[in-house]
This record gives structure tokens, C-alpha cells and sequence, in this order.
């Protein structure tokens, strides 16, 4: 029997152990087709080279289905059939009428949710709890918000009017598949525009399923296209000269290449790309809300997240207590399983990703770095997991400090005053998101108005709605997506 | 909240109550955060079995009788009828209802109490100090406490001088604490800080750093007579003061939410948020209460459910 | 004292550079002629601008650019406007270079004062209204308070238009500076002489040292490295040469600094927009 230490006598034996037991999310509303097509001009049609590549459960490492690499002529053919829709048919309608399909598509999204929260699950590796209690309802409200926008333009922009821009190349990343796809889509088609999205090739599956939700919503054929591929099927895209607006949302290396291949066109570029966010604690802040959220910072969606509180910058006279807190918390966080109910860090996307994460945590270690992972916590055998992972007074120049690693690691440093706060948070490339935890209100407006980044969390983290902009300060892209910010990069003021 | 409180203790030595500022949005996700785990199976028994150990079975009613309060001991020591028991005995791994806690009366019910359960581990807790209002002169709380005690209460569950603490007198909050503690003598002390008139997460964590350093041995949300009752996100707020007691001063606190937990889901949500942020060697009944009534029997049918698959009707159980 | 009238005894004026709120002369030691228009005669040497003064002039404008958005915006306002009265002050100096080096005749040089002066003011005038045309405060699902502000996008690379176009430089000048970025421009080759009354009007308006930077150069010599200048957050060139343009968009992409090349309209909110950034902040609502 274990005894609980303690200094005022309470006599307490107790061997319970409270242990979950595994409580899957039934997998069996999904059919998972074993070869995948593209969606084009509203039909589902075979890639033109027949070529196809694995899509893995990263759960198990087991395939789960092949995906159509769509073809440079695959990419044409549907940039050809977006120009049609736009030209025939989408540019022609009413906002009104935009709007009813973008209500309808969020209402079936909401109807058709399990399935795709279990989808998204089955090929991302997220926790179930997170695609389904925060992805996919993410992805209906950005439709729902969207669809009311699109019959009042006329309101968007100071008294002017605007037009939409043509056809829009969407190119979108694996760590929130479908919530990227419908931060895309759900803007540029209230906006007058016609799509064609490719996602990425580790998680095409929810795509497609939403390629097939749009299908039933009765969406004109061509309005959006859905087509699969790795890089050289983004690159036709970006490069396709009957294109006018790239969106992209990626690392910012790919980011530039993007950039790179548009210098000579007119098409319109914007980018959401990487991050190296600080998560500025006070001494005065909320501590033990702190720590929930520093963690919910940098351990949500595995790290996965562009605009992950991957620096964690306390304040000298609480960094003790505060560092011991995080190691509590971080005990008992759960991972494994994704489609467990109760798990919360689930699987590295892809061997690629955790191969990668691997090193970087490696080098660090290697570098002197003071490491620390919850001792007692197991991950399973088979599959691409990793736990959720610190290193403590990491120095500025560290490469732990400074390159995003996109997974569950955290680098913390110590401050003293708020200018020191403000300097290392600044230090960086980067401008994405930031964080700032203190009690006192004049304290975080001031921070906030220092801070180069384009979301500031003020005591809170890692929030997200469709009325609110989304984007990041120099390095970490061009442009903003949410609110009515986010439909500007999809209109032009006449 | 004001800052740098100090408490003079008895004798004249000036110590600060260390606080901390609570965000109450941050709190409330927290918390909810435990009601989205699914505890399925076994787990879900062990945890049904636990919290029927953990449970302070209660009456305070004006209306309560000696014949209540015999029927309640009676439920406590036997949960469920023998007719019951011996149905659900003949499944697989079934093993015997365990009896409660401990049952929670008014003063003048603990005699009562105390015979009724002679004999059983069941011990008798007993709200003084005027409950719930606690609104009469010291002296009278104090009495209330002493005849509690010397009726045979194991347990006092005291409330705290709200009028004090929200005037900002945390002085005389703490050092009726003190008083009521040295009545209670052997008796255990739980300090009812009645978190729905503290009104402010910021309040709830001074109150029950007060308690503590008091020298509480449990601190207790509600007194279950003012709404808001015990929620997850203030006993969260307790929870992690009590940790934080801990681990500054090596003493060992119970918690007892109390009032408004009414089914086994709320409860078994309560134990994965002790579970998680204190860990499973908290769940026990010498750290961790829930101050129920109607708790009881709905946890109950949900292990009917467990061992048979069915879903059980309220006939299957005695009221009380 | 007739002698000195004589053309050929003027003394030909030299005219320096703007950096940091000084005047100093190019570090390259290097200048150019400018003659007055359609004549072999020198109106002025001017420096021609080396990387170095660029550098210079950018670390300025890089150090006065916290400063100068943190100013009040009804500050900035005050400034710009200051800077009106002294153009206006200014004018028969603006309209001599005018007539003198661009062939303008009085009455369009006298058009272009106009216009310009029109543009500081319009801009004066918004310094504190955009922020309430462009920001908002987002109706999220939850109890968190969430608002979107523009801020300025930082330090501005400003290459001017090959065809000097005073007025519009003008209202660039003053669309950027009004949100709170600071700025280095290069002075188009043929219009550079507005460089000294230019300099003159930022030098005597209370506009703080190194928010505006002036440097006169060969734009083909300097774009390159302003536009691949890392301490710079946005580049603008709105010029007709598409391949300046396009290799300013490349070289942008090192630091992707914003780049800026499409021609923005004067007298219009999009033309500040094209220098902002929008910050997001939230913070929960409770007790």
C-alpha cells in the first residue's frame, strides 16, 4: 500500500489506482474507399497518369487507402473547369444565392460531423476528442460565418465595392486537414471566387470528404475542385498561368518557394506560414491557468500547430515553482490512441515528421539542453509517437530556441523585466502568435502593442474562431484569414 | 482582492496568507475538460465502487426526525436491499456494495446517528456553528460545535463567517476557525467556505488558504443550501490550493464538494479531476468526500447497469 | 559684386543627403551632375548614394520607428500637418527646382505643391481615423473579448517611380508614415533635386531624426540591396519597369518583407492598408 508523505499525521492507505480503460470511438460509420479519385468539375475522376501513393493511419503505421497524385494535366484540367464555373455560372450569382450553398455545405457538415471527426482521426493522428470537439465544429462555424458574408460585400470595405478575384489555387497542410481546407474554401467562394484545393498528402481523406459533402450540398460543378498530390502537383498549381490568387498555408521554406515561382505573375499571394511563439509569463499572472495554458500551447495537436507557444518565456522569481507545475501537468497528460477517447497527445503525423522531431530533440540533447519528459509516461510500440517533451534554460542562440521543430517540445527561458520579456520574444523571424500571462490589465495591453505578432493571446491560448483574423508579421506569412480581414485577400476594391 | 494579507496568530506572530489570482475562464475549461473523459468497463465500476465510500450520505432538513435520520443510517451501512444484492451476486466479478462514508445530520440528530451506526466504520459528521447561515454570536457556534462533539460526532462541518471575509476581516474568519478547531478536539474539522456567496474564483482560493492554515483538516464548497453548490470548476480552484498547501507545508488536506452532485456521471467526473490533478492515491475517503443525498442511489443503477446491461427503475432502490 | 551674377561664377549647389536628421554627404564620396532641363548646364550635384548610406540610413529609420508609432496618432497627425505648412512655406523653392530641372512650367509645378500639400493633409487627417475604418472588435463564440488592430508594418524601403511624380511620392510619404512606419526612399534620378527642400520641410517639422531618410542615387545601383535589405519590413516600387519589379518581389522574399508594386491610389485608405499589419488580441471576460 502507498502512503502519502505528509507532516500532520493523516494516516492514508490507499491502493487505488484509477486506470481508464480504452474507450475507442467506433470507426465504423467511415468507408474508407481503397483508391481515391480527384474531384473535378463536381465528378470524380481518375488522374490522368494513374498514379497513386499510400495514405497511412499514423496510429498503426498501416495503410489506409491510395490517393490519386493528380497530374500537371489533372491540375489543368481543373483550373480549366474552376474558370469555367467562375466565368459561366459563380461570378454571375447573386451573393444570395453563394450564400445559400455555403449554409448549405456548413449544415451538412454538422450532420455528416462523427464521421469526419473519425476520418480526420483515422489518417491525421490527432486525439478524437480534439477533431471532434474542436476541428470539426471549427470547420462548420467557418462556413456558417462565411456563408453570411457572401450577400454583403457591399458592406466589406468602407462604402467602395469590390469584385472577387477568379479562380484561387488553395494549397493547405496536414496538421488541421479539414479546418484548413474550410479556412480556404469558405472565403474565397463567398467572396465570388472558384477553387481548386489541394490538401496534403499525408491527410487527403477528409478532403475528399468533404469533396463529396459539397457534391450533395449541389454546388455547381466546378466551383471547387479537389485534387491530391504531393509537391510537383502544388507546384502545377502555383504555376498554373490561368491562376490568379494563391493561398498556401505551410512551412515558411515552402512558403518562399511559392513566393519565389509568382514573382513574374500577377496572381495574388498569400501566406500562413511558421512560427516560434513566445508564451510570456508574469510573476503576477494566474499561475496555475498559466501552466494549463502553456501547455495547451505547445502539446495541442502534438505540437502541430503553426502558431504553437513553442517558447516559453517566466519570469525569473516564479520559473521554479512554475517549471515544477508544468512537470505536474505534464504527468498527466495521456497519449497513445487517437481514437481513444481519453488520449490527448496522439500520433506524429507522419514517420517523416516524428523521424525529424526526433533529431531535433537529439541535437538539442546533444547540445546540453536540460531535458525533461514525464517519466512514467508510455507510448505504444507500433505507430509514430513521441512524448510531450521540455528543455529548460535553453540560451537565445540555442537552435532549440530558434527553429519551429512542429511538435511537442518546448524551450524554456527565464526574464526579469517586461523589456527583457518583449526583446526575447521578439527575437525571432517569426511573427505569428504570441502569449502574455499577468494579472494586470495595463501590463498585457503593453505587451500586447510591443509584441511583433499578428494574434496575441492575453491570458488565454491557442484560441480560434471564424470571426476572428488569423496571421502572422513578417516571416510567418503574408495576409490574414478569419473575420473580415480574412475575405480581403479575396477581393479587389473596384 | 487585496494584496499582502497577513494573520496574526495567536500570541502576536504575523503570518502572510499566500494566495494566487485565479482566471475564471481559464478555470471553468479546465474543469470541463474532465467531463468530456470517457471511463467506460471496469474502470467505470472501480470508480462507481470509490465513490460510494466517498460519499457523506446527508439530511439537513428542518423536517428530518429521529426516524429519518435511522432510515439514512440504515441506507448507509446496507446501500442496497439484500434482494438486490443477491441478484447482481450472481454475475461475474460482482463483489459486495460497500457502505458510505459517512452520514452528515444536524447537531441534534447525532445521538441518533451514533447508535445507528454503532459498530460500523460509518462515522457520524455533523454540520455546527449554526448551519448554514452562521449567523449567531460566537459563543452560540461554538456551543453548537462542543454538544455536536460530546453527542458523538466524528466530524464538524463548519461554516466560515462569510459577513468577515467579504468585508475584508480575514483576521476574524481565521481565528474563529481556530476556535471552533480547539472545540472540536479529536473531531475533525471541515471548513464549509460556502463558495456561491464568495461569488469570485479569487475569493474561493483565499478562503481556503485561510481554512488551511486555520488548521482545517477538509475544506468543503457549500453548505448545499445556496446555489450555486459545488461546481467542477471551484473545487478544481480547492483542489489546487490544497496542492499547493501541500507542497509548501508537507500537511495533507481533504476536499469535499458538497451540494448539487446528483448523478454518477457528475460524480465519476469529480474523481477524474481528483485523479488527474492530485493523483489516484487521493481517492480515498480520508481526503476526498462528496457531500450527496440522491448521489447514492443513482449510482447504484448505473452498476445494476454495469453487471446486467440494463437499466435499472427507481423501485429497485429504497428512497432512503 | 556684378561678377557673381554671371552664371558661370554661381556657385553650383551640392546637395547632400537626409539620414538620421542630418545632412550628411555620401560616405562613397561619390556624386553625379543634375542639369537643369534640356541644358548641358549643372543645376546641382547630388551624392550618389552608396550601400553603405543606405544601411545607414535604414539603421535610422529602424531605430526612430518604435518611437515614432508610439507617438499618439493625433501627434502624427499634428506632424503631418506640420509638414504641410511647411511645404507651403517652401514653395517657390519646390517650384523653382521644378521649372528649373524638370522643365515644368509655374503653373504645373504650382499644381504639384498643390497636390502634395492636399495629400499631407488628407493623410494628417487619418493618422487617427483608419484604425476605426479597418479595425474591429470580432464577435467570438465564448467569453473572450477579441480585437483586431492595424499597426504599422514597420520600416519602409520606398524606391520612387523612374518618371518623377512629386505629389505622389508625397502622398506615399505621407500614406506610409501616417500609421507609424519610418521610411528610407531613394530619390528618383531625374527629380532628385527636390531633395533639398524636401529634406528641409522633414528637417523643420518636428518629425523626429531618421523617420524619414532621403538619399539620392542610382536606382539601378541600390534597388537590389534595398529590396533584399533584411531590417526591412516592406518594399514598395510602383514603377513601370516590370523587371525591377519582379526582381523586387524575389529579392523581398528573403526576410518575405511585403512588397509592394502595384501603384496605390492617392487620396485613399487602401493606400495606408498596403503599409499596416493587423494585430489580433484576446483576452477572456470574467471575475
Amino acid at each position: 500500500m502507498a502512503q502519502i508523505k505528509n507532516t500532520n499525521n493523516v494516516k492514508i492507505n490507499s491502493d487505488f489506482k484509477f486506470e481508464y480503460a480504452p474507450a475507442p470511438e467506433a470507426t465504423d460509420m467511415v468507408k474508407i474507399k481503397k483508391q481515391n479519385k480527384l474531384f473535378i468539375n463536381g465528378k470524380w475522376v481518375s488522374g490522368k497518369n494513374n498514379q497513386f501513393f499510400d495514405s497511412i493511419n499514423p496510429a498503426t503505421g498501416e495503410k489506409l487507402a491510395e490517393i490519386t497524385e493528380a497530374s500537371p494535366d489533372d491540375v489543368d484540367r481543373a483550373v480549366k473547369a474552376a474558370r469555367k464555373a467562375y466565368t459561366g455560372q459563380w461570378s454571375q450569382f447573386s451573393g444570395k444565392e453563394r450564400s445559400r450553398y455555403l449554409f448549405r455545405i456548413a449544415r451538412i457538415i454538422q450532420e455528416r460531423s462523427r464521421e469526419l471527426a473519425v476520418l480526420e482521426t483515422m489518417d491525421n493522428g490527432k486525439p478524437i476528442k480534439e477533431s471532434r470537439d474542436f476541428d470539426v465544429p471549427l470547420v462548420a462555424a467557418h462556413f456558417f460565418y462565411y456563408a453570411g458574408w457572401a450577400d454583403k460585400l457591399d458592406y466589406l470595405f468602407n462604402g467602395k465595392s469590390v469584385r472577387s478575384l477568379g479562380v484561387a489555387g488553395q494549397i493547405i497542410p496536414w496538421n488541421f486537414p479539414l479546418l484548413m481546407a474550410s479556412w480556404k474554401i469558405a472565403p474565397a467562394l463567398a467572396a465570388g471566387n472558384c477553387v481548386v484545393l489541394k490538401p496534403a498528402e499525408t491527410t487527403s481523406l477528409s478532403a475528399l470528404l468533404l469533396a463529396e459533402i459539397i457534391e450533395e450540398s449541389g454546388l455547381p460543378p466546378g466551383v471547387v475542385n479537389i485534387i491530391t498530390g504531393a509537391g510537383a502537383t502544388g507546384a502545377a498549381l502555383v504555376n498554373h498561368p490561368d491562376v490568379n490568387k494563391i493561398a498556401f498555408t505551410g512551412s515558411t521554406e515552402v512558403g518562399k518557394i511559392i513566393a519565389r515561382s509568382t514573382v513574374a505573375s500577377q496572381k495574388k499571394l498569400t501566406l500562413e506560414l511558421g512560427g516560434k511563439s513566445a508564451h510570456i509569463v508574469y510573476e503576477d499572472a494566474a499561475i496555475e491557468q498559466a501552466v494549463e495554458a502553456v501547455v495547451n500551447g505547445i502539446y495541442f495537436n502534438q505540437g502541430h500547430v503553426c502558431c504553437a507557444g513553442s517558447r516559453l518565456l517566466v519570469e525569473e522569481s516564479i520559473a521554479k515553482v512554475f517549471v515544477h507545475k508544468l512537470k505536474r501537468r505534464m504527468r498527466s497528460l495521456r497519449v497513445g490512441d487517437p481514437m481513444d477517447k481519453n488520449t490527448d497527445i496522439g500520433a506524429i503525423n507522419s514517420k517523416n515528421e516524428l523521424d525529424k522531431i526526433k533529431k531535433l530533440i537529439a541535437q538539442a540533447q546533444i547540445e546540453g539542453n536540460e531535458y525533461f519528459e514525464p517519466e512514467l509516461t508510455s507510448i505504444p510500440e507500433k505507430g509514430y509517437y513521441i512524448k510531450p517533451c521540455f528543455f529548460n534554460n535553453v540560451a537565445s542562440s540555442a537552435n532549440i530556441c530558434r527553429r519551429e521543430v512542429f511538435g511537442p517540445v518546448l524551450a524554456i527561458q527565464t526574464f526579469r523585466t517586461p523589456a527583457e520579456a518583449i526583446s526575447k520574444a521578439n527575437d525571432t523571424p517569426y511573427g505569428l502568435a504570441a502569449g502574455i500571462w499577468s494579472e494586470k490589465g495595463a501590463k498585457i495591453h503593453k505587451t500586447a502593442q510591443a509584441l511583433k505578432a499578428g494574434v496575441i493571446w492575453a491570458n488565454t491560448y491557442n484560441k480560434f474562431d471564424p470571426a476572428s483574423p488569423f496571421g502572422g508579421y513578417n516571416e510567418s506569412g503574408w495576409g490574414r484569414e478569419g473575420g473580415r480581414h480574412g475575405l480581403l485577400p479575396y477581393v479587389e476594391v473596384k | 482582492m487585496p494584496n499582502g494579507i497577513t494573520i496574526q496568530k495567536h500570541g502576536g506572530v504575523s503570518f502572510p496568507i499566500l494566495t494566487e489570482p485565479i482566471d475564471e475562464v481559464m478555470v471553468i475549461e479546465r474543469a470541463t475538460s474532465f467531463t468530456k473523459r470517457s471511463i467506460k468497463k471496469q474502470s467505470k465500476l472501480d470508480a462507481l465502487y470509490k465513490c460510494i465510500e466517498m460519499i457523506d450520505l446527508t439530511t439537513l432538513e428542518g423536517a428530518d426526525t429521529v426516524g429519518k435520520v435511522k432510515q439514512l443510517c440504515t441506507k448507509a451501512r446496507f446501500p442496497v436491499t439484500s434482494e438486490f444484492a443477491e441478484e447482481l451476486a450472481r454475475y461475474k466479478n460482482f463483489q459486495p456494495i460497500p457502505s458510505v462514508a459517512a452520514v452528515c445530520v444536524y447537531p441534534s440528530m447525532v445521538a441518533t446517528a451514533r447508535e445507528a451506526l454503532k459498530g460500523t466504520k460509518i462515522r457520524v459528521a455533523s454540520v455546527a456553528t449554526a448551519f448554514p447561515a452562521g449567523q449567531v454570536p460566537l459563543k452560540t457556534r461554538l456551543k453548537d460545535v462542543k454538544d455536536a462533539v460530546s453527542a458523538g460526532a466524528d466530524e464538524i462541518d463548519m461554516v466560515i463567517n462569510r459577513g468577515a471575509f467579504l468585508a475584508g476581516d480575514f483576521q476574524t474568519v481565521y481565528d474563529e476557525i481556530i476556535q471552533v478547531k480547539e472545540v472540536c478536539g479529536s473531531a475533525h474539522l471541515k471548513v464549509i467556505l460556502e463558495t456561491g456567496e464568495l461569488a469570485t474564483f479569487d475569493n474561493v482560493r483565499l478562503a481556503s488558504e485561510i481554512a488551511m492554515e486555520a488548521g482545517g483538516d477538509f475544506i468543503k464548497t457549500s453548505t448545499g443550501k445556496v446555489a450555486p453548490a459545488a461546481t467542477m470548476p471551484v473545487t478544481l480552484v480547492m483542489l489546487q490550493a490544497i496542492l499547493d498547501f501541500y507542497d509548501r507545508t508537507g500537511k495533507i488536506i481533504g476536499m469535499k464538494p458538497a451540494g448539487g452532485i446528483r448523478n454518477a456521471k457528475q460524480a465519476v467526473h469529480y474523481l477524474c479531476m481528483v485523479n488527474e490533478v492530485m493523483g489516484s492515491m487521493w481517492l480515498t475517503p480520508e481526503l476526498f468526500r462528496f457531500g450527496a443525498s440522491s448521489l447514492l442511489n443513482d449510482i447504484l443503477k448505473q452498476i445494476y447497469k454495469q453487471f446486467t446491461g440494463r437499466y435499472a427503475y427507481d423501485k429497485s432502490f429504497s428512497l432512503d | 559684386m556684378a561678377g557673381l551674377n554671371d552664371s558661370n561664377l554661381q556657385i553650383a549647389k551640392t546637395i547632400k543627403l537626409y539620414i538620421n536628421g542630418a545632412f550628411p554627404r555620401t560616405e562613397s564620396g561619390r556624386s553625379f551632375p543634375l542639369h537643369k532641363f534640356n541644358s548641358k548646364k549643372i543645376y546641382a550635384n547630388l551624392c550618389r548614394a552608396s550601400r553603405k548610406d543606405l544601411r545607414n540610413a535604414v539603421a535610422a529609420a529602424k531605430s526612430a520607428q518604435s518611437g515614432w508609432c508610439n507617438r499618439s496618432a493625433y501627434n502624427r497627425a499634428q506632424i503631418l500637418y506640420r509638414m504641410a505648412e511647411m511645404t507651403e512655406g517652401k514653395r517657390n523653392e519646390f517650384v523653382e527646382t521644378f521649372v528649373q530641372t524638370l522643365g515644368y512650367s509655374p503653373e504645373r509645378a504650382n499644381l504639384e505643391v498643390d497636390r502634395a500639400i492636399d495629400a499631407l493633409v488628407y493623410y494628417a487627417g487619418f493618422a487617427d481615423k483608419y484604425q476605426q475604418l479597418i479595425g474591429a472588435v470580432n464577435p467570438v463564440s465564448g467569453p473572450h473579448h477579441n480585437f483586431t488592430t492595424p499597426e504599422p508594418v514597420g520600416v519602409v524601403g520606398l524606391l520612387c517611380r523612374e518618371e518623377f511624380d512629386f505629389s505622389h511620392m508625397i502622398a506615399q510619404i505621407a500614406a506610409i508614415t501616417c500609421p507609424g512606419n519610418s521610411l528610407v526612399i531613394l530619390l528618383a534620378e531625374e527629380g532628385a533635386a527636390v531633395l533639398a527642400p524636401l529634406a528641409e520641410v522633414f528637417a523643420t517639422s518636428d518629425l523626429p531624426d531618421g523617420v524619414i531618410n532621403l538619399l539620392s542615387g542610382f536606382t539601378s545601383e541600390l534597388y537590389e540591396h534595398m529590396a533584399g535589405h533584411m531590417e526591412l519590413d516592406s518594399i514598395c516600387f510602383d514603377g513601370k519597369n516590370e523587371k525591377i519589379r519582379a526582381r523586387i518581389k524575389e529579392e523581398a522574399i528573403h526576410n518575405l518583407k511585403r512588397a509592394i508594386v502595384k501603384p496605390q491610389p492617392d487620396f485613399t485608405l487602401e493606400h495606408i492598408l498596403a503599409f499596416v499589419e493587423y494585430k489580433t488580441v484576446w483576452h477572456p471576460i470574467g471575475f
